[in-house]
């Protein structure tokens, strides 16, 4: 009785930066198991963001580009665009995606570009130590918001599927979580299901993640997963926004 | 069909989500400092563990693994 | 090879796809948007790309990602929106991505205006992006020079696996001109299998490649500096390019100008040498690497008393001028940058007054 369980091929032996209890790990081999599962990794190229995932390069065995704050998108559409054989992803942060790479990722998903994006949201920026993220909480401390995030100064955190789901263009758009196993799983799924859609040539594919980050909350590994699935869920909601499918 | 359970211990940062979800309560931190520093999780009950990756799914680190063993001897 | 009459903005598209690139991503901006309006039917003619992005700043890292994967890519754009691409610009210079930017240069600062100008010079030469990192800067005088200098950027950003920056103005985008597009600039585009992210299968390798400009130890980035410096170095060695006019001559001053402006002058220098009065000037073709020895060289003719630098700006390249000089001789300026070119009775009455 049991199963067997090893490291995927696409993710490399390099030891990771990560915190520990950091989930950036897990949903590292979330994208490797996927992208071994389609045997696609001898024409995939990754583009890693500027964040703590800038060095998400040393731990896949993929081509890999690595971007400009928030350009990700940008450079993505340049590969797709030029070599649409290649199977492109971005793997950005809150701070990247949702801050600085606005207008790149709308843009991106307007078009229609046929890429995946994995946006992990864990509402903080954490290179830089802790700073106030477009996705931070009401109330929720940062360096830059040391009594709270006042949303009456900043505005209220921003739901990037909900806000992506509105474009008309063709997409997939899901959030997931990686804060217990079953939410892990049903997150493996999802991102196997955006791959899918750009192995067929079909649409753009967004992956929102709902995650951790144990440093700049102050907060154990255990102790995050508790009060992301307590204080993120809520707002963040699960769930797909968008399928192509539906059109 | 036998499997065996294996943390890399020099992998492992000791974040404690696999003892915390592991069904049977196997796993636990250990005493002994690795060369990153950390207090790696190891198997404290080996005989009660049931092989269902759950500390595979939830760890962070990719750190534990479980192999197929092949039966020695067709008992 | 027939003569066609083409509009600047338009030869340089052309320039593009003859020279064997048919990538091209772009952002609207006067006086050069004609080159997109000519390249979204053009280029899927040749079955090429072509993108409109949403900023000149997403323009910048198409250009960056589709380099980086080892294809030959242009993008065209002017002054305002060659500032929003000088970050990335720096990223592909760091990562050492071969890539075309053309600048149609126009008033500036700020919004400025859409008449011709040579303002940002010291933007395309001095780095207008962060960090120690060069362009290889060619400055066409007219529309026939701007197609083949377009042409030879892509063998060059090749070659030195560097951006490679066409420095124009809005006049040479915008007026017509008879020009041909000589075959023997194309060449094929070298292997990029070693160093691009252009696939494992496609280039049949089980290694992987990274394209990427971080590098946090600082051993490791003071080397990727080197690397840099020594292409660099290397153009300065091989890659200087200038025109020299009426330097055969007793000249008593010596002109330094480039692109529209050096076209005036050479008007001036005819005019003068009717009155008996012989000018001469070097035209700089490469604006980096500099052509300091030749101006050196010409500044010091014993005939030679002064040199005058003359721009359609406040004044930048006379810097460089200064430089190659080396106190050799009195190094003079004159220049105007609202758009309006002087006049080749303005440049005698400055030359004149220098006698």
């Amino acid at each position: 009785m049991g199963k067997a369980f090893s490291r995927p091929e696409s993710l490399s032996q390099t030891m990771t930066h990560y915190c520990p209890g950091c989930t950036h790990g897990i949903v590292h081999r979330l994208v490797a198991e996927t992208i071994d599962e389609l045997g696609i990794a001898g024409r995939t190229v990754g583009i890693a963001p500027v964040g703590c995932a800038v060095l998400a390069y040393n731990y896949f065995n993929l081509d890999f580009q690595e971007a400009a704050h928030g350009r990700a998108p940008a450079m993505a559409t340049g590969i797709k665009r030029v070599r649409p054989d290649l199977i492109v992803f971005t793997y950005q942060g809150d701070g990247d995606l949702a801050s600085i790479g606005m207008g790149e990722i709308i843009h991106a998903a307007n078009r229609g570009e046929k890429f995946t994006t994995i946006f992990i949201n864990n509402a903080i920026y954490g290179m830089t130590g802790g700073q106030m993220a477009p996705t931070t909480m009401p109330g929720q401390r940062a360096t830059t918001a040391p009594t709270g995030r006042d949303t009456d100064a900043t505005g209220m955190p921003i739901r990037m599927a909900n806000l992506l789901g509105e474009l008309v263009t063709p997409a997939y758009v899901t959030r997931q979580a990686v804060l217990k196993p079953q939410q892990i799983n049903k997150a493996k799924k999802a991102i196997k299901k955006a791959f899918e859609y750009q192995v067929e040539g079909r649409c753009f594919s967004f992956v929102e993640v709902v995650s951790t980050c144990p440093t700049n909350w102050g907060l154990t590994p255990l102790d995050s997963l508790k009060w992301a699935q307590d204080n993120l869920i809520p707002y963040y909601e699960l769930g797909d926004y968008k399928t192509p499918d539906e059109d | 069909m036998a499997f065996q359970h294996m943390i890399e211990s020099e992998r492992c940062k000791g974040c404690g989500l696999c003892v915390e979800f592991c069904p049977k309560k196997v796993l636990e931190i250990t005493k002994i400092v690795n060369a990153k520093g950390h207090f790696p999780a190891y198997q404290a009950r080996p005989e009660d563990c049931i092989h269902c990756t759950m500390c595979c799914i939830i760890c962070p680190d990719v750190a534990i693994q479980i192999k197929e063993i092949k039966e020695e001897t067709a008992d | 090879m027939a003569k066609v009459l083409m509009k600047g903005n338009e030869a340089i598209g052309e320039a593009a796809i003859r020279a064997g690139c048919k990538n091209y991503f772009a952002y609207p901006i006067t006086p050069q948007s004609e080159v997109a309006e000519y390249l979204v039917k053009r280029l899927p003619e040749e079955g090429g790309v072509f993108v409109q992005g949403e900023s000149e700043v997403a323009v910048g890292y198409m250009i960056f990602g589709a380099a980086g994967c080892g294809e030959r890519v242009m993008t065209t754009s002017s002054s305002p929106g060659v500032s929003l691409m000088s970050e990335a610009i720096s990223y592909i210079a760091a990562a050492q991505c071969p890539a075309v930017f053309v600048n149609i240069v126009r008033g500036g600062p700020g919004l400025g205006g859409i008449l011709p100008s040579q303002g940002d010079y010291f933007q395309a030469t001095k780095g207008g992006g962060h960090g120690d990192y060069r362009l290889l800067v060619m400055a066409p005088d007219g529309v026939q020079e701007a197609v083949e200098m377009t042409m030879k950027a892509f063998t060059l950003a090749e070659k030195y696996r560097n951006p490679v920056m066409i420095l124009g103005d809005g006049l040479i985008g915008q007026m017509m001109e008879p020009c041909e597009f000589p075959d023997d600039l194309k060449t094929e585009a070298t292997n990029k299998d070693d160093w691009a992210t252009n696939g494992m299968d496609y280039r049949k390798s089980d290694k992987r490649n990274l394209v990427k400009s971080l590098f946090l130890d600082p051993t490791e980035l003071n080397n990727n500096n080197l690397i840099l410096k020594a292409k660099y170095d290397k153009m300065r060695k091989e890659e200087v390019r200038y025109e020299e006019y009426n330097t055969q001559t007793d000249y008593q001053v010596l002109i330094v100008s480039y692109g529209t402006m050096s076209r005036v002058c050479r008007t001036s220098i005819d005019l003068l040498k009717k009155d008996g009065i012989e000018v001469a000037m070097l035209r700089p073709q490469t604006l980096f690497p500099f052509p300091e020895e030749a101006i050196y060289n010409a500044a010091t003719k014993e005939n030679c008393k002064s040199v005058i630098s003359i721009e359609m700006s406040m004044g930048q390249m006379v810097e460089d001028v200064e430089r190659s000089v080396k106190g050799q001789r009195e190094v003079e300026f004159y220049g105007e940058c609202g758009g309006d070119i002087p006049s080749p009775e303005k440049i005698i009455e400055i030359i004149k007054g220098l006698l």
